[in-house]
């Protein structure tokens, strides 16, 4: 277990550094360098002041230079200042936005969980019938729904028809300072709701069809016969034999979901008018705020690189024959 | 194949679906009376009508020809994407799987560095220092999304390589090339057509999200993205502008995935 977990963490070195290389690059496609977004368009640029800039931010220096002291500053968590007008460090502005990015993809995450287990198991039971096609129905569509369309519909439904939720930020503006801790929480609840709903959407369905196929072939082991010969009922037989080793899958899929599930912030975020990591990418790139697009690009990252690696070690928990060391 | 695909009865709706609209997107245009761009002042945003089937928009543009060449659009974005994907997968997942040792050891971490990125993430930041343009979304998007294909190949390759078939080829002299091109790869390429119609699915997703965050397609150029911008805009006003063209994003994505779920039935006949 303990070889294991290093050699699952010298992974992981390699792999951030190959994000810091790639995000490096893309940081060099612009035409004319990294600087040119702030030069180009800019009336006032003389000369000799670009080349000051450039100093500045040692682009004089060779490539692998550039990589290096781009890299110490990123491991200080320094990404320099925001392109935008109020030119403050970009860090700053990440981490005032982070938590709720964090908090909302936990969320979702959880009520994926919650959900889609239920789901899965309800309609592996029942493989074959008019209640499980059904089911496989609705998962197609939730794979296939775009999920800002969504977003849309969700707002016109219960925003403008219907009046019922708030369509827009994290909780209400007028009368929030006034209201009581329950109020609030009420309050942040009912604007969760629309945004909850298109960042568990694709996740529940695809979730809930991997189980129950992964249920179903379970179903047909040799130790599940062997349990019903056994005359054991079948709850048991489902709950304790079954379902457990269908869920041992589940832990990477949990894993490799992580990117899209980040990646749907972006959507949610902007629609909804959500102040998380999503929206400020969006704005950053309307905005061509490159250091703020590339700290977030790498934060991102590194977020799904850790939820990955914990997956794994979930996974090697989970599983006797990792976690006892034994070769697969 | 293409008779055990139209004998289900969703390989049959997905074809059909996916036919119509190749032929709404390439024969339409010199069927339907309207330019995608022509602006009427005194039809603005009017509702399904029979002169309008799908309604007008807030310059009096007729929706259904902005749908119709906002499904060339759609299309062909996502048929050069999944391209592009499909080739940097083979041939990545070729030399990873037949060569293995060292190639293999880098190719495979630089599938899990890729899959660390959340591809919208990644696809923002390529975008942000590119234009916008409809090329460059087709290319940034097959360039984020060829690890699976690349994944595939490299496990058919490894299983494959082993073969008896391919150890006669070797004893009967031939070169590595011919085995790879004539011997592996065709055998190699069955479950690419299944990510390759799920890929489609996947670009078009992405494209219209991109254009309706105002990355992707630009206005006036009409997408099924970019079409739902202005839905949003008049959310309250003309429910027509937000409802049809996610119908659209829908059934075709719908469509594209559930041709890939009957090819992989077909083609793997442990699952029939």
């Amino acid at each position: 277990m303990f070889i294991y977990i290093i050699k699952r963490l010298l992974i992981m070195l390699v792999t951030f550094w190959g994000i810091t290389v790639i995000s490096f690059g893309i940081l060099h496609l612009a035409p004319g360098g990294p600087l040119s977004p702030l030069t180009d368009f800019n009336p006032k640029m003389t000369p000799e002041f670009r080349e000051k800039l450039i100093k500045m931010y040692g682009l004089d220096k060779p490539l692998h230079i550039q990589y290096w002291n781009w890299l110490k500053g990123i491991l200080k968590l320094d990404f320099g200042r925001s392109f935008s007008l109020d030119q403050r460090p970009v860090w700053d502005k990440i981490k005032e936005r982070l938590p709720v990015t964090l908090l909302i993809n936990s969320l979702a995450l959880l009520l994926i969980i919650l959900i889609s287990i239920p789901l899965g198991v309800f309609s592996a039971v029942r493989a074959g019938s008019k209640t499980d096609q059904f089911f496989t129905f609705i998962t197609l569509f939730g794979y296939a729904m775009p999920s800002f369309w969504l977003a849309l519909m969700l707002m016109m439904i219960f925003g403008v028809k219907l009046q019922l939720l708030p369509i827009s930020g994290l909780h209400s503006v007028v009368g929030y300072e006034q209201m009581t801790t329950w109020e609030k929480i009420w309050d942040w609840t009912r604007h969760l709701i629309c945004p909850l709903f298109v960042a568990t959407f694709g996740g529940i369905a695809g979730f809930s069809r991997y189980l129950r196929n992964s249920l179903v072939e379970v179903l047909q082991a040799d130790y599940i016969t062997y349990a019903r010969a056994k005359g054991l009922p079948e709850r048991v037989i489902i709950y304790k034999h079954a379902l457990r080793n269908a869920l041992l899958p589940m832990i990477t899929l949990l894993g490799l979901s992580l990117p899209g599930l980040i990646g749907g912030s972006v959507i949610f975020e902007t629609i909804f008018g959500i102040p998380g990591l999503g929206q400020l990418m969006w704005q950053a790139v309307m905005g061509r705020d490159y250091p703020v697009i590339m700290a977030n690009l790498i934060l991102v990252s590194i977020l799904t690189l850790l939820g990955n690696f914990l997956a794994d070690l979930g996974y090697a928990l989970a599983d006797p024959r990792i976690r006892l060391g034994e070769k697969r | 194949m293409l008779r055990r695909i139209v004998e289900t009865k969703q390989g049959l709706f997905s074809l059909v679906i996916l036919m119509t609209l190749l032929f709404i997107a390439l024969f339409g245009p010199s069927f339907y009376p309207y330019h995608p761009n022509e602006i009427n002042v005194h039809a603005i945003l009017q509702g399904p009508s029979l002169k309008h089937p799908l309604g007008t928009d807030l310059l009096g543009r007729d929706l259904l020809s902005r749908m119709i060449y906002g499904a060339r659009i759609s299309l062909q974005v996502s048929v050069v994407a999944v391209g592009i994907s499909l080739v940097i997968g083979i041939v990545l997942g070729t030399l990873a799987g037949y060569l293995g040792g060292l190639v293999d050891q880098i190719i495979s971490r630089l599938i899990d560095i890729m899959l660390c990125f959340p591809t919208i993430f990644l696809i923002l930041a390529v975008i942000a220092y590119l234009e916008p343009s409809i090329i460059n979304i087709m290319i940034v998007i097959g360039l984020t999304s060829w690890m699976g294909v690349a994944r595939l190949i490299r496990a058919e390759f490894l299983t494959l390589k082993e073969r008896e078939f391919v150890l006669a080829a070797k004893i009967y002299g031939a070169s590595t090339f011919r085995i790879i091109f004539r011997h592996i790869l065709p055998n190699a390429l069955p479950p690419v057509l299944v990510s390759a119609s799920l890929g489609m699915g996947q670009a078009i997703l992405i494209e219209s999200a991109l254009s309706f965050l105002g990355i992707g397609v630009q206005p006036p150029t009409p997408s099924w993205g970019n079409l739902l911008i202005e839905g949003k805009e008049t959310l309250e006003i003309a429910w027509w502008l937000s409802i049809f063209p996610g119908l659209a994003i829908l059934l075709t994505v719908l469509a594209f995935l559930l041709l890939g779920e009957t090819l992989q039935d077909v083609l793997n006949p442990r699952r029939r």
